[in-house]
C-alpha cells in the first residue's frame, strides 16, 4: 500500500516530522516502509513549453528538431526521438541544468550538427506514471496555462513524500490512506478525523431507487447502494490523476478513477454499474450455479461454482462475482449517463476460498478477503463517490438503499489487563491500555478489575483477548517492552543421532571428502538412466519438469553433479552428501517413508576405496560386526557391489557405478560408491567400546603369502587367521596383492601380516611357529587358497 | 717423572690429527690403553721411594685428567663435524611439495546450521526435526491458518501427489516441527528446529524452491514476549557479535499473535530484516492440547540460506544448490 504525506494529513492535520523519523514511527506500527520518496522536488527546472516547430533532422532519419517557447518568446531548439506531437502541443520540457528523476542530466548537446538545448520529456521520464510511448501532450482545455510555468506548479503537483508501505494480512484497515492516517496519528498522538462530506442530494430523484435481494446472507452481510445520474465520462482532474499515479494505478476515466480514489482513500472496495446496462432496478446477491459463465471486466469468460458468488440483476442474470470482479455487460463507458455505486461487505473466508478457486487477485477482492469495513465507513465511502461524481456533473439521487445480512459478532471481549501484562512482560495499568485502545478506534469499559472491548467495524480479524494484547503492545511500542530471558531454561543438547551424524561428517571431511547439497527433486527419466526403479512420488504443482520428482536415492543427483563438475574439467572429486529420501507410504501410512541416507562418491577410485571409507566410518561409530555380502545392486557394478550388513542387519549398498549408469550421465572414469540409510543405520548398535589394558609384553611379526583363486575372497582368509590366531592375534594386514604370472590365470598372490602378542607371558619361537601352522592350516582347509613358502 | 705440558701436547696434536670417532678411539688407546706411558707410570709407582709416592700419584692422575678432557672435548668437534657432513648431503626444498594432503569441506548451510544450532544449545535448547513432506494439518490448520486463509496464498506450497484426497506438501516452513514436539512432548519446551523448506519459488539469484530455516520454540510458564526480545537479543549477539543490536517490529503471522519481525543492525546504524517471531498463538497450544491458560510460549524463524548469503556476500544464492567443487572448496 502506497501513501502521500499529503493525503494522509487530509485525515491528521498535525503530521510533522522528519520523513525518515515518520517512516521509522509506520515501521514500528508494523507498517513496513518498503520504499520512501521526495517527489515534486525532482521536477524543478522541468517547465511548460510550447511547440512552435517541427522540422526533420537534416542528418538523421530518426530525429526531429522542436523548436519550443519556454516562456521567453524565444525559439529554443531541441533534438528529440519521437514524433507523436503537434505543433501548439503544450509539453514537459527539461531545461539545461536540470536532472531528471532517473538521474539524467541536462545539458545543451550537439547531436550530428544540430544543436539540443534541453529534452522534451515522456510522462514516464517525469515519474508521471508509466508511459514511456512518446512525449507527455500536457491537456490544457480552457487555454489557461502559462507556457514556462514549472511543470509541477502548471500540473498541481505538490512536493510530497510518497512512502511505499508492507500491509500485513490482518490490517484490512492499513490497506487506506485513512487507515494508516488512523494508526500513525494515535502513534504520535495527534487528532484524526474524517472531513466531512458535502452532497446535494436532489429531493425529486428518489424514485430512481434500487432495491437489492440478498439471497446468501452469510456472504454478504450489507450491500449499499446509491444512484448518481447525469454523469459525463471523461477523463478525472489531474489531480486525482496524479494521486492515482502515485498510488500505482492507470487513470481510464472519472468514473472508474473515482471509484478507484475512494477504494484507496477509504479502504472501501465499491463497484459502479451503468444503470442503463442493469436489466429492472433490482439487484440480487446468491451463491453461483456451477457451470454458469460470466464475462468479467477483464475481458474473461469465467465458468462459476457454488463457491463463488454474484450479483445478479433483475433476471437473476450474473453481473459481477460478489467481491472479485465486476461484469463486462454493465461496464461503464463513453456514453454512460446513470450509475449505480454499489458498497458492500463480503464474508472473508467465502471470497478468499473464492479467490483461490478462480485464481483471480484484484485490488477488491485483496481488500474483501482480509475483512473490510462494515461499519460506518460504508456509508462514507458511497458518499465519497457520490461528492466526487457531483464534481463531475453528476446528481446524487437521494439517500443510500441499504439491504443486510449476516454481520460478523460485535459482542464485547473481555480482556483481563493481568493477563494482557503477563503475556508481554509489561506492567502497563488499565488506564493505559484504555487509552492505547481508544486511540484506534477500540471502544473500551473498565468492568471490576477487566475491560470490556468492542472491536472497531476496521478490525475484522481481532477476536480474542491475545488480538487485543498486540494492539496494546502496538501501540505502547514493541521497543518499549523491557528485554528480559526464560528463567527455566534447562540443560541444551543434542540428540545422539544428531552428534553422530556430526561425527560422520567430521570424518568424511578429514578423509579429503566435501559434502554437497543438492536440491531433491528429480526429472523424469533420472531414476531410469541411473539403473534404478522409476517408481517415486510427483509433484503436483512442480516449478519446471525437471524437477517433478523426488528422490528416492541420493544417487541419481550425485551422478548430476559429477557430470557437471567433470564438464568444468575439476578433478579429485570426491563428494559426500546427507539428506532424505522419499519412498512411498508404508500400508497405512498418509505420508511417505522418508529417510535420511548417506552417499559417498569417490571419482576416479574403485571399490575398494569405498571400503576404506566404510570401514574409517565403521571405526568411527564403532559398528559391531561390520560385514560385506556380494550380490548384484540396482545401479551398481554387477560384479563390484555388496550389500552392507551390520550386526545382521542390512543398512545400504557400496562398490562402483555400474559404468552402463556412468556413461549415460557422461561421465568419465570409474566412481567408487557407498549409500546408507543413515537413519537406520545408527538406529541399531553402534558406539559401544571397551577398554582392552595394553599387554607390556613382546610382539612377534609374522607374514604369509597365499596363492588364491578369484572366487576367494580376501575376507574369507582374514576370517580363518583370525580364528586360528585367536587371542594372541593383535593385528592382522592385508599388505600385498599382485597376480604373478607364475599362477596362471584367475590366481592371486595376497601376502598378510601377522602380530602376536600375549597379555600373560613372551611368546617363545615354538609358540609363534605353532600358531604360524595353525593359521596355515586353517585357511587352506576352508578355502581353496594354498600357502606360498 | 712426567712432562705433562709435553704429554698434553702430544694429546692434542694427535687428536687433532684423528677426524672420526674411530680414530680418536686409537688416540686414546694411545695414551691412556694398556701400553701407554702413563699405565706404564702408574705401574712403577712402587718401585719409587714412598716419600714421593704420593705426589707422584697425584701427578698421575692430573695427566689422566687433563688427557681425557682434551680427548672428550675432541670427541664433540669430530661428532658435529659427522652431523654437519650428513645434514649438508640431508638438504631439501621445503617449498616443493607433491601430492598435497587436502582436508573435505563441509556444504555452508551445514556450517551455519552447526553454527546456530551450537548457540542454541548453549543457551538451552534442544534440536528438534521433522519430515520435509507434510500433511496439511502440520504445515497450516493446527499452526492456525484455515484453508481459506489469506496467508494460505503466501507459502506458495508444493503439493505432493499421493493419489489421495487429503492435502500433502513439502513443508513450506519448519513450523509443523512446533506441532509436532508439542503433541509428542509436554512443556517445558526448549527446542529449535532447522531443516529444509519448500516454495514455488523459481530459482533465481536470492530465491531457491528448497531452502532452509530454523525455527524455535520455547513453552514454559511466565514465557513473556520481553523473554522474546531477550531471547532474541542474546542469540544475536552470541552468533553476529556483541555489538549487534536486534529490535522487534509488529508483523503479522497466524500461529502467533502478538507477532513481530526482527532485525538487526548493521555496522552504519541501518536495520536488516532476519525473521519473524512472536507469541505462540493460544489456538496453536489449543491444539496441541496445551492448556494456554497455564502455558505461555514464543517461537522465531528465520533462513539459514539467506544468513549464509550476506555473511558471505554471495550475488547468487543458487551456488548453494549447484554444488561447484570450486564453491564447496572455498569454505
Amino acid at each position: 500500500m502506497k501513501v502521500l504525506l499529503s493525503w494522509l494529513r487530509e485525515f491528521a492535520p498535525d503530521i510533522e516530522g522528519d520523513p525518515i523519523e515518520l517512516g521509522e514511527k509506520l515501521s514500528g506500527l508494523g507498517l513496513a516502509v518498503e520504499s520512501m520518496s521526495i517527489i515534486g522536488e525532482e521536477l524543478d527546472g522541468v517547465v511548460v513549453g510550447k511547440i512552435l516547430n517541427l522540422r526533420q533532422h537534416p542528418n538523421a532519419e530518426r530525429i526531429q528538431l522542436v523548436d519550443v517557447d519556454l516562456g521567453d518568446g524565444e525559439e529554443t531548439q531541441i533534438c528529440c526521438g519521437a514524433f507523436n506531437m503537434s505543433i501548439g502541443d503544450l509539453i514537459p520540457v527539461a531545461t539545461i541544468g536540470t536532472t531528471l528523476p532517473g538521474g539524467i542530466e541536462i545539458a545543451q548537446r550537439e547531436l550530428r550538427g544540430e544543436l539540443s538545448n534541453g529534452m522534451c520529456c515522456s510522462a514516464s521520464e517525469i515519474g508521471m506514471g508509466e508511459d514511456d510511448e512518446g512525449i507527455m501532450i500536457i491537456p490544457d482545455p480552457d487555454m489557461v496555462l502559462e507556457i514556462g510555468t514549472p511543470l509541477q506548479k502548471a500540473l498541481g503537483i505538490e512536493s510530497d513524500v510518497l512512502w511505499d508501505l508492507e500491509v500485513n494480512a490482518n490490517r484490512p484497515d492499513a490497506m487506506s490512506v485513512a487507515g494508516v492516517a488512523r494508526d500513525l496519528a494515535a502513534a504520535l498522538q495527534i487528532s484524526f478525523a474524517f472531513p466531512k462530506i458535502d452532497i446535494k442530494e436532489d429531493k425529486e430523484a428518489t424514485k430512481s431507487k434500487v432495491s437489492v435481494h440478498i439471497e446468501d446472507k452469510l456472504l454478504c452481510g450489507r450491500f449499499l447502494t446509491r444512484v448518481v445520474k447525469g454523469i459525463s465520462v471523461g477523463p478525472s482532474p489531474q489531480w486525482l490523476q496524479n494521486r492515482l499515479v502515485h498510488l500505482g494505478m492507470r487513470p481510464i476515466n472519472n468514473v472508474v478513477d473515482i471509484s478507484n480514489y475512494v477504494m484507496l482513500e477509504l479502504g472501501q472496495p465499491n463497484h459502479t454499474y451503468d444503470m442503463a446496462k442493469v436489466t429492472g432496478s433490482t439487484l440480487g446477491v446468491r451463491r453461483a450455479h456451477n457451470g454458469e459463465l460470466i464475462t468479467t471486466l477483464d475481458g474473461a469468460e469465467r465458468e462459476l461454482t457454488d463457491i463463488d458468488g454474484v450479483i445478479t440483476d433483475a433476471d437473476d442474470h450474473p453481473i459481477g462475482i460478489a467481491g472479485i470482479m465486476g461484469g463486462e455487460s454493465t461496464e461503464i463507458s463513453e456514453t454512460t449517463k446513470d450509475i449505480i455505486v454499489e458498497v458492500a461487505w463480503w464474508d472473508p473466508p467465502s471470497i478468499s476460498r473464492s479467490v483461490k478457486r478462480l485464481n483471480l487477485m484484484s485490488e477488491a477482492s485483496m481488500r474483501f478477503r482480509r475483512g473490510a469495513d462494515f461499519g460506518d465507513n460504508m456509508e462514507r465511502a458511497i458518499n465519497r463517490v457520490a461528492e466526487l461524481l457531483e464534481e463531475c456533473g453528476g446528481i446524487s439521487t437521494a439517500g443510500i438503499e441499504e439491504s443486510k445480512g449476516d454481520l460478523p459478532d460485535r459482542s464485547p471481549i473481555t480482556v483481563r489487563p493481568e493477563k494482557i501484562n503477563a503475556l508481554l512482560g509489561t506492567d502497563l495499568s488499565a488506564d493505559t491500555m484504555e487509552s492505547h485502545l481508544s486511540s484506534i478506534g477500540f471502544e473500551t469499559t473498565q468492568k471490576k478489575k477487566n475491560l470490556n472491548v468492542i472491536v472497531p467495524t476496521w478490525r475484522w480479524d481481532t477476536q480474542s483477548e491475545t488480538d487485543v494484547a498486540e494492539e496494546v503492545a502496538r501501540i505502547h511500542g514493541y521497543e518499549n517492552i523491557a528485554r528480559t530471558v526464560p528463567r527455566g531454561v534447562q540443560a541444551g543438547k543434542l540428540s545422539q543421532y544428531q552428534k553422530d551424524r556430526r561425527l560422520v561428517r567430521n570424518v568424511l571431511v578429514g578423509a579429503g571428502l566435501d559434502e554437497t547439497m543438492p536440491m531433491p527433486f528429480l526429472a523424469p527419466g533420472d531414476l531410469k538412466l541411473a539403473g534404478l526403479s522409476e517408481e517415486a512420488i510427483s509433484l503436483s504443482n512442480p516449478l519446471v519438469h525437471e524437477e517433478s520428482l523426488l528422490r528416492t536415492s541420493l544417487l541419481p543427483g550425485q551422478m548430476k553433479l559429477i557430470a557437471y563438475n567433470q564438464s568444468h574439467r575439476i578433478e579429485a572429486l570426491k563428494f559426500f552428501e546427507i539428506g532424505h529420501v522419499f519412498l512411498s507410504p508404508k500400508k497405512g501410512d498418509l505420508l511417505p517413508d522418508e529417510r535420511e541416507y548417506l552417499s559417498v562418491a569417490l571419482v576416479g577410485e574403485e571399490a575398494p576405496a569405498a571400503v576404506k571409507v566404510l570401514n574409517l566410518l565403521g571405526n568411527a561409530l564403532a559398528l559391531p560386526n561390520l560385514q560385506l555380502k556380494e550380490q548384484a545392486i540396482e545401479g551398481l557394478h554387477p560384479r563390484r557391489s555388496s550389500s552392507v550388513i551390520v550386526a545382521g542387519k542390512e543398512h545400504g549398498q557400496i562398490g562402483e557405478i555400474d559404468p552402463r549408469t556412468l556413461q549415460k550421465f557422461g561421465i568419465a572414469g570409474r566412481v567408487a560408491w557407498i549409500e546408507l540409510d543413515l537413519g537406520g543405520l545408527l538406529s541399531g548398535p553402534h558406539g559401544k567400546r571397551k577398554y582392552t589394558k595394553v599387554s607390556k609384553y613382546p610382539t612377534s611379526d609374522i607374514d604369509l603369502a597365499f596363492d588364491v583363486p578369484e572366487s576367494v575372497r580376501s575376507a574369507e582368509i582374514e576370517g580363518c587367521l583370525r580364528k586360528a590366531g585367536g587371542r594372541f592375534l593383535k593385528d592382522l594386514q592385508l599388505f600385498d596383492s599382485f597376480k604373478p604370472q607364475s599362477l596362471g590365470e584367475k590366481r592371486r598372490n595376497l601376502a598378510y601380516r601377522l602380530r602376536f602378542q600375549s597379555s600373560e607371558t613372551t611368546l617363545n619361537d615354538n609358540e609363534i611357529k605353532d600358531l604360524r601352522q595353525r593359521c596355515i592350516d586353517e585357511v587352506e582347509k576352508k578355502t581353496q587358497a594354498k600357502i606360498r613358502e | 717423572m712426567i712432562d705433562l705440558s709435553k704429554l698434553s701436547k702430544d694429546v692434542e696434536e694427535a687428536s687433532l690429527a684423528a677426524s672420526t670417532v674411530d680414530e680418536l678411539a686409537k688416540v686414546q688407546n694411545q695414551f691412556l690403553g694398556k701400553k701407554s706411558e702413563l699405565v706404564a707410570a702408574k705401574k712403577a709407582l712402587g718401585s719409587i721411594p714412598e716419600s714421593e709416592r704420593a705426589a707422584a700419584g697425584k701427578e698421575i692422575n692430573e695427566a689422566r685428567v687433563s688427557i681425557e678432557l682434551i680427548l672428550d672435548q675432541r670427541r664433540v668437534g669430530i661428532e658435529e663435524a659427522e652431523w654437519e657432513t650428513h645434514f649438508s648431503n640431508d638438504v631439501t626444498d621445503l617449498t616443493e611439495v607433491l601430492n598435497p594432503i587436502t582436508r573435505g569441506h563441509l556444504h555452508l548451510i551445514t556450517q551455519a546450521r552447526d553454527q546456530l544450532e551450537d548457540v542454541f544449545v548453549g543457551m538451552g535448547f534442544t534440536v528438534a526435526e521433522g519430515p520435509e513432506v507434510e500433511t496439511a494439518w502440520y504445515n497450516f490448520e493446527a499452526l492456525n491458518i484455515p484453508d481459506w486463509h489469506p496467508a494460505r496464498g503466501n507459502f506458495d506450497t508444493i503439493f505432493v501427489d499421493l493419489g489421495e484426497e487429503e492435502e500433502i506438501m513439502l513443508r513450506s516452513h519448519t513450523s509443523p516441527v512446533q506441532i509436532r514436539t508439542m503433541e509428542e512432548q509436554r512443556p517445558p519446551i526448549y527446542i529449535v528446529a532447522p531443516g529444509r523448506t519448500f516454495r514455488t519459488d523459481s530459482a533465481d539469484a536470492t530465491h531457491l524452491p528448497a531452502f532452509n530455516q530454523i525455527e524455535g520454540l520455547v513453552i514454559d510458564k511466565g514465557i513473556t514476549m520481553g523473554d522474546l526480545a531477550g531471547t532474541i537479543d542474546s542469540f544475536v549477539q552470541a552468533f553476529f557479535g556483541e555489538e549487534v543490536k536486534s529490535r522487534l517490529r509488529p508483523s503479522y503471522f497466524p500461529f502467533t499473535e502478538p507477532s513481530a519481525e526482527f532485525d538487526i543492525s548493521r555496522p552504519d546504524g541501518s536495520w536488516l530484516e532476519l525473521g519473524g517471531c512472536g507469541m505462540v498463538h493460544p489456538n496453536v497450544l489449543e491444539n496441541c492440547g496445551i492448556d494456554p491458560e497455564e502455558w505461555q510460549g514464543f517461537a522465531f524463524g528465520f533462513g539459514i540460506d539467506r544468513l549464509v548469503s550476506m555473511r558471505y556476500q554471495l550475488d547468487d544464492i543458487r551456488e548453494l544448490v549447484l554444488n561447484d567443487a570450486r564453491f564447496l572448496r572455498q569454505f
